[in-house]
């Protein structure tokens, strides 16, 4: 099942659901024709979109809405912050192509520092899945929640069959006494294969998909910042509010042996391409990963 | 309207405006744009808008939501004189231990939603409006704006929207007193031709003096005013309306006031001599 599948069904079993988009159509294709009015497209307007959303969700309505992340995240962000943050109302967020997805849009379309905004909103949830696997596990929990919350969109499929969601653990993949790596979102199968580059050196690998941003396992960073002799935080975001943050937030008032390094965007857009390119050239392949990472061990 | 309602809603709306001069005390609060809609919360609330104090959740109920927000004086002074909170419960204005502080917020019965940052309102009530549209439900959903606050781009986009959906059981109503914060509107960001611009836009448009108890009821009485469009009513109002000694003038948005001046400004509203002010007005809060 796919996400636009997952949307539909959820939405057909329960009058509660209203699909909402910003024009943008890419993910819910299907939905006008078999949600009918409760298919609402606003058009280019992200703000209208999120605070009547608000107000759908006062009337007992679940919204879930679309756009692009960037727009959604930041044109929208006060009308995020105060109509549905302040009234913790149970307006669900995807946003579309976030990080390395926008490939050759141009920063205009980064959204890149959206896990640090949306996670700097009260009762605010952030979820990152791997890819369509993860995505598609995660979704039921989230939706049937109480809370606002943020998706950052994956719909890429993965080569990982991933274990079941629970909101607020991170699913480890492997455990690892040399060096571990904590990722989310789309680099998380590049992550997968650098580790096992990293085996191939005779090392000792953790891997962990972070996937629930907010609330985020805190016990699993402190665990692997106990058992590894290095943490390397993996995210197509700015190395400002994303993982690499969360885990030193965690860490800070922790005893822990483990030294920390971030792989991200360090006070800059990425250089616009496609998807190949960009991983080249930021260097988020899983060999340039590797190769990072060997040199900090 | 007959004389004897009339008579009653005056008389309330004297009652309202008495507890906004109230409020001034302590700490002060948004005197000036509280004071130019007075007349329209009591009226709205009083004879038009079917909302049950001892029924607020009724999902029936029609809707009013105050989006320039801090005209949050007159609904609470209305508020109170209909029963739907303790009057006793505006003397604890500014009081961290209650919520009545200088913005709506939900705590306070009666408020269907927080605001304060201008311009989110109209995109709340337009998604109420389209959800009692998809339940085929009569409600009827009100927006109270201040004309500073159509300044936000927002206003005007959720306009588009809500006319595409044809909410013709949305109502944007215009507190039009002239000011913004610190200057009138025509002298910084000009509105005028207002009525043609929400014509453009696609709503259906009348202007009332925003005082006149039997012309707001005249106006809202043939709600809604197409089949397909969402309502304006541009309310031309006084800032400060009720106290001639700050009537329409600037540097009276904002305002603290000592207890004699309360006093005397009580007296002011009352019909007697203008008060004499000595405490300075902040413009910007």
């Amino acid at each position: 099942m796919n996400y636009e599948e997952l949307l539909v069904q959820t939405a057909s079993a329960d009058e509660r659901f209203v699909v909402m988009t910003a024009e943008n159509r890419a993910l819910v294709r299907s939905a006008p024709k078999l949600l009918g009015k409760r298919f609402i497209d606003t058009g280019i307007t992200e703000q209208t979109m999120i605070g009547m959303a608000a107000g759908l969700a006062l009337r007992g309505r679940i919204p879930v809405v679309h756009a692009l992340a960037p727009f959604l995240t930041m044109r929208a962000y006060e009308f995020i912050r105060t109509d549905v943050g302040i009234a913790h109302l149970p307006v669900k967020l995807s946003g579309y192509i976030p990080g390395f997805l926008s490939d050759g849009n141009g920063p205009t379309h980064q959204a890149i520092e959206d896990v640090a905004i949306m996670r700097g909103i009260p009762g605010m949830e952030v979820f990152c899945p791997a890819d369509e696997d993860d995505l598609v596990r995660m979704l039921p929990a989230i939706w049937q929640s109480d809370a606002p919350s943020y998706v950052r969109i994956n719909h890429k499929q993965g080569n990982y069959t991933h274990t079941d969601f629970e909101k607020g653990k991170a699913e480890i993949i492997s455990e690892g006494s040399d060096v571990t790596l904590l990722t989310y979102g789309f680099l998380f199968n590049n992550a997968l294969e650098a580790k096992q580059l990293l085996e191939k050196e005779g090392l000792s690998v953790g891997l962990v998909n972070m996937r629930s941003l907010k609330p985020v396992d805190e016990a699993c960073i402190i665990r692997c910042a106990a058992n590894s002799k290095l943490l390397v935080t993996i995210e197509d975001h700015l190395q400002t509010g994303g993982l690499y943050s969360i885990v030193a937030e965690t860490l800070v008032n922790q005893p822990h042996k483990a030294t920390i390094f971030p792989m991200a965007l360090k006070e800059r857009w990425f250089r616009p391409g496609s998807l190949n390119e960009v991983l080249a050239f930021e260097g988020f392949t899983p060999n340039a990963i590797a190769a990072t990472i060997l040199k900090q061990l | 309207m007959t004389k004897n309602k009339l008579a009653e809603l005056m008389a309330r709306s004297l009652k309202v405006r008495e507890h906004i001069i109230r409020m001034t005390a302590g700490g002060g609060c948004f005197i000036g744009a509280s004071l130019s809609c007075v007349e329209l919360m009591v009226y709205l609330y009083s004879e038009l808008l079917n909302i049950d104090a001892d029924d607020l959740q009724n999902p029936a109920r029609d809707y009013l939501f105050l989006s320039k927000g801090h005209d949050v004086p007159a609904l609470y002074g209305t508020l109170a004189e209909l029963g739907f909170i303790e009057t006793a419960r505006l003397q604890q204005h500014l009081l961290a231990a209650d919520s009545v502080y200088w913005h709506p917020n939900r705590n306070i019965p009666g408020v269907e939603f927080h605001s304060g940052s201008l311009g989110h309102l109209p995109a709340v009530a337009a998604g109420v409006a389209l959800d009692c549209k998809l339940k085929d439900q009569p409600n009827q959903v009100m927006v109270i704006t201040g004309d500073g606050e159509l300044n936000e781009g927002s206003v005007w986009e959720s306009l588009l929207v809500a006319n595409a959906y044809q909410l013709n059981n949305l109502t944007i109503i215009v507190d039009r007193n002239q000011f913004q914060a610190n200057i009138r509107t025509e002298e910084l960001i000009p509105l005028e031709p207002l009525a043609d611009k929400f014509a453009a836009f696609g709503c259906a448009v009348r202007t009332v003096d925003g005082h006149d108890l039997s012309q707001l009821e005249a106006t809202f009485k043939t709600l809604p005013f197409s089949d397909n469009k969402v309502n304006v009513v541009i309310a031309n109002t006084v800032r400060g309306k009720g106290l001639p000694s700050i009537e329409a003038r600037a540097d009276r948005w904002f305002c603290a006031f000592n207890d004699n001046e309360i006093l005397q400004l009580l007296e002011e509203l009352h019909g007697n001599k203008e008060a004499i002010i000595e405490s300075e007005s902040l413009t910007v809060r």
